[in-house]
């Protein structure tokens, strides 16, 4: 059967998807209907749960045996999918359909060569014989530009860091020339700057093929980046869909137009103009109200409307195929601004709570599996020196490996520092280990975790896990004192009084880090260390618990450090901040003067770097060559010199020879860089806003 | 790797003598020497007889000290009596020390003289492993292929019917024991009078009287299929579903592996999944498992060789501990010491080599 190519390559008709258990039946996907044409890019937007993956995994026939296609059809090349025989779908996967996941790591066969999984795809699909198949995995290879194509061939997956893990994953997608590339997730376990690589090779091999693309992500940066065109998902259903940059624009669901005041976007200040985080939870999927699915949590909900019974979608008329799930779209002014923001004063800094001086970590590492071999030094934090002041928020921003981690871990006192001195107030900790630190010291120094759902004890009620917290930071003199300082501090986090008596797993990610907050500041903590505390929410709640830590942060002149990869929200939420690499402070300074020139080579590539969702930014484009080096075995000179675009402007081959000094600027703002005060002032902004 | 090796040697080596300490103890404490002394010279000694006898024969010294004499590091026992010599070194009696060495322990390779089989232990020990050795092999060229292939097949479906009737056979015969299953089979395959033998006799189908013989004492000159299969079914049945089940979890687990369905979207054929990608992956637990029956076969043996009364290493060690022939029990409790630590050497380092994520660059 021939496929006429101005049709589509894929049609999704009315797809319905239900898993079947044995409490009862879920249904995942309901009337989801796309098109993607030839060499087009469509995105799939939305939350964790929202059937973006499900769908995926439908179009790929591979649903596991709890899910069924229960309505509706798939359309590959005007052949039916949910028809197919097992033998049909073979061959179909992977020469004509071909997937990228969201782990590289756990997608490849850790006990096989990385050339014997490529060359497998030809060797099925084209009778390839196994030489061949290893020359055009080797070309391949060197397509998805991969140094040392040969090696990498050879190598097994666990010898290869995460962004090459994942070209390779794309390589293997590739191998047999599909006409439909699905990825899911591609770039969400992995760093800001390795993403922008992945991201161009993507488009520029998408281009190169001519492959169509469903483009899965929670981004929507991302999706404005790589897609064409886009689909927002909520709860199940399909709710907006259209060109990217008219949906960007001009919105047509309520849904869509809230998760955009929800993630922060260059120009949204916590101050001046909060970020709206969408009220209420994402809804079960057996306990989704009647009607528009999204109408318990949205603004222009109208009762007898909108939960009347089922909605279609409807297509905006003088649009390019823009279709939207919302009853009252004609009546909403899309253009009316935010109501619910109010401008709050900010806060001036006060004295000195945290005081860093000249820190290093070493850590003495031992090669071989076996352990003996060569003892290195792993030098993971060098010279740190800052101070932080009452009521300020400091972000530590930098990629894994930079050592900000380990900064936490000796603030804390999980460690102790080589060398250099810490402050807390007037007592000096660097060297003393959490367990010799006092009950006042420990409770003035907290920490809010990353995962939310490992940090909570899975067998204790919340509120019992709060009350162990006052008791370790010895608080009242009796259970009922602590009782009733713990239910304070569940007004603290806005969570009902009654979730006391529940367990963990009976909370949202939201929820249970609002747990985690409540539980750092049992002690009135004066500094909290938060590392990157809502990174593994949904943008839905994310601002929500940044609010919250905001909140909390005014009213107790609370001292935050925010580690985050997060550019965006870093720029958001803090007053000063401090950008590491490879356990060097490469800039530091207020968030104006590091978010604009002149800036730091690396922090320019990883401003760069960051997705915006906003088609009115413009910015430059900076993809760094090569990876993070290992700080078992740094650069000499500059740790950033390996990948820095601005190296050949100094002279001398200077940034291979010395570390460069801390050069300070106007207003405080540091930079440790060679480079001369003309080529600094010569930078041009990486950020630019359209003029509205 | 070889620094690796010779640590774990080290604290093998540590691991022997405590454990050879603590078994020689046992075997020595004072009621055991009591029999031993009433079993050698005459049950109707005096306990004062018995004090004498057991210092005389160089059981006065301390246990440290004796088991230093064991090992052969502390010079053994000398007494002179009349002019006549005797000692630990010295059979029977000599006239002077000269001839005699002055140590001998089993480092010196002297393991003692079994008082039941009246013959050194050394001796005993060679030809009962032997003929358990052959045991040993028939029973894990028999187990570990089936077990192997019967927890593939029921883990690489989960849930499916294979997979619940081979796990219902892996069950049963986990929970049953040596010394049920050696009675069932022997009724069922072995006697004259129940079972299908008298049936197929009837039926002039077979020659003898049963069908399978009941005991393997003809196996130890020549093992034949009819005389050696029972034993071997009885110890291979039970470690079959112990390593099924094993190996069909980690298949199970393998199989829900994401890059199992990286292969599965890439065309591979189900059958390709199992064998290229998902095979290598799954035997690397099972495969320490295997490692680990070894030690628990010696342990199985005791009970299955004295059922089918074939003398191996097991039907030995009950002899030694029914007669209490303390230097027979002590050179059985090293060689099973010594044995249970080799395989676990050889485990851990197969492990390395069948998992290339913690293999040596």
């Amino acid at each position: 059967m021939t496929w006429d190519p101005t049709q589509p390559i894929l049609e999704i008709e009315n797809l319905s998807i239900t898993f079947f258990t044995r409490l009862r039946q879920i249904p995942a996907v309901m009337d989801f209907s796309c098109k993607v044409m030839a060499g087009e890019a469509m995105g799939l937007v939305g939350e964790s749960g929202c059937g973006k993956s499900t769908v995926a995994l439908a179009v790929m026939r591979d649903l596991g045996k709890n899910g069924k296609i229960t309505g509706g059809r798939i359309l590959f090349k005007g052949q039916d999918l949910t028809s197919m025989s097992d033998e049909e779908l073979r061959r179909i996967r992977g020469s004509e359909i071909a997937m990228i996941y969201q782990e590289p790591m756990a997608s490849l066969n850790p006990a096989m060569k990385i050339g014997a999984q490529l060359a497998e795809v030809p060797m099925i699909h084209r009778g390839m014989s196994r030489a061949d198949a290893w020359a055009l995995a080797r070309q391949i290879v060197a397509d998805v530009r991969l140094p040392d194509p040969d090696r990498m061939l050879n190598s097994y997956p666990h010898q290869l860091s995460g962004g090459q893990q994942q070209r390779i994953v794309i390589a293997m997608a590739l191998m047999a020339k599909p006409a439909l590339l699905i990825l899911d997730e591609p770039t969400t376990a992995l760093d800001v700057t390795v993403e922008a690589g992945i991201v161009a090779l993507v488009k520029e091999l998408g281009e190169k093929y001519g492959t169509s693309m469903l483009f899965i992500s929670h981004n929507l940066g991302l999706v404005l980046d790589v897609c064409d065109r886009l689909c927002v998902m909520y709860s199940g259903e399909a709710v907006e869909t259209g060109n990217v940059a008219e949906v960007f624009t001009e919105m047509r669901h309520p849904y869509t137009q809230a998760l955009f005041r929800a993630i922060p976007l260059p120009g949204a200040d916590k101050n001046a103009r909060p970020l709206i985080s969408i009220p209420g939870n994402f809804p079960l999927p057996h306990e989704r109200p009647n009607g528009c699915n999204f109408g318990p949590r949205c603004d222009y909900f109208q009762p007898g409307c909108c939960d009347a019974g089922e909605i279609a979608m409807e297509p905006v008329p003088g649009s390019d195929r823009h279709a939207t799930r919302c009853l009252k779209w004609q009546e909403i002014d899309w253009l009316a601004p935010p109501k619910a923001a109010h401008a709050r004063e900010k806060l001036p800094p006060g004295e000195i709570v945290l005081k860093m001086d000249d820190l290093r970590k070493y850590y003495q590492v031992s090669s071989g599996a076996f352990g003996g071999g060569m003892t290195k030094v792993v030098k993971a934090n060098e010279t740190l020196s800052f101070e932080a002041r009452k009521g300020e928020t400091l972000a530590i921003v930098g990629e894994s490996g930079c050592g900000k981690s380990t900064f936490a871990k000796v603030l804390m006192g999980l460690e102790t520092a080589t060398s250099g001195k810490i402050m807390l107030f007037d007592e000096n900790v660097q060297s003393t280990p959490i367990q010799k630190r006092g009950a006042d010291t420990v409770s003035k120094l907290q920490m809010v975790f990353q995962n939310p759902f490992d940090t909570l004890n899975p067998s204790m009620t919340v509120g019992r896990q709060i009350i162990r917290a006052l008791e370790v930071f010895q608080f009242g003199k009796s259970d009922a004192e602590r009782h009733a300082r713990m239910l304070e501090l569940l007004d603290l986090v806005k969570l009902p009084r009654a979730f006391a008596e529940r367990m963990p797993r009976q909370l949202s990610g939201g929820q249970k880090q609002r747990v985690g907050i409540a539980r750092a500041f049992a002690g009135g903590a004066k500094v909290v260390v938060a590392d990157e505390p809502v990174s593994a929410l949904d943008v839905s709640v994310q601002a929500a618990v940044t609010d919250l830590l905001m909140d909390i942060q005014r009213e107790n002149g609370t001292t935050l450090l925010f580690i985050s990869h997060d550019l965006s929200i870093v720029r958001y939420l803090s007053d000063r901040v401090m950008v590491m690499y490879l356990g060097h402070v490469v800039e530091m300074g207020t968030t104006a003067q590091v978010f604009a020139p002149p800036y730091h080579p690396y922090t320019e590539a990883l401003l760069s770097a960051v997705p915006i969702a906003d088609p009115t930014v413009t910015r430059k484009h900076i993809v760094l060559e090569g990876a993070i080096p290992s700080a078992m075995n740094p650069p000499p000179g500059c740790p950033f010199q390996t990948r820095c675009r601005w190296k050949s402007q100094v002279a001398g081959g200077l940034c291979e020879r010395e570390m460069p000094p801390v050069v300070s600027l106007d207003g405080g703002h540091q930079i440790k860089c060679h480079l001369t005060a003309e080529q600094f002032a010569s930078m041009e902004p990486v950020i630019r806003i359209a003029a509205e | 790797m070889f620094a690796f090796i010779l640590r774990r040697s080290g604290v093998m080596l540590l691991t022997v003598l405590a454990l050879t300490f603590i078994v020689f103890w046992l075997t020595n404490l004072p009621p055991n020497l009591e029999k031993l002394a009433k079993s050698e010279a005459s049950v109707r000694m005096t306990d004062a007889e018995v004090a004498s006898w057991l210092d005389r024969n160089g059981y006065g010294s301390s246990t440290l000290n004796r088991y230093g004499q064991w090992l052969g590091v502390v010079p053994g026992w000398t007494r002179e009596e009349d002019g006549r010599f005797t000692g630990r070194c010295i059979s029977g009696t000599a006239t002077s020390l000269d001839d005699a060495p002055t140590r001998c322990g089993i480092l010196q390779g002297a393991w003692g003289y079994s008082t039941v089989f009246k013959q050194p232990v050394a001796d005993v020990i060679k030809r009962s492993l032997s003929m358990t050795s052959w045991l040993m092999l028939w029973v894990m060229i028999v187990m570990v292929p089936t077990a192997l292939i019967l927890g593939v097949l029921s883990g690489m479906r989960e849930g499916s019917w294979t997979d619940r009737i081979l796990s219902g056979f892996a069950i049963i015969t986990t929970a049953t024991p040596e010394y049920v299953s050696g009675v069932i089979f022997i009724v069922i395959f072995a006697s004259a009078t129940v079972g299908i033998s008298p049936v197929l006799t009837e039926l002039g189908w077979i020659e003898g009287k049963t069908l399978f013989q009941g005991t393997a004492t003809a196996a130890m000159d020549k093992i034949t299929f009819w005389n050696f299969a029972l034993p071997v079914m009885t110890i291979a049945l039970y470690g079959i579903g112990y390593i099924a089940r094993m190996t069909r979890a980690s298949m199970t687990e393998v199989m829900s592996q994401q890059y199992i369905r990286t292969a599965r979207l890439k065309g591979v054929s189900f059958r390709q999944v199992v064998m290229k990608h998902a095979l290598r992956n799954a035997l690397i637990a099972p495969f320490t498992v295997i490692m680990l029956q070894f030690p628990w076969l010696l342990n199985g043996v005791v009970i299955v060789e004295t059922l089918f009364n074939y003398k191996g290493f097991g039907w030995t060690l009950v002899q030694a501990a029914g007669n209490n022939d303390i230097p027979l029990l002590l050179g059985c409790s090293v060689v099973a010491v010594v044995v249970v630590l080799i395989t676990q050497l050889i485990s851990d380092i197969g492990y390395v080599f069948l998992n290339p994520r913690i293999r040596l660059s």
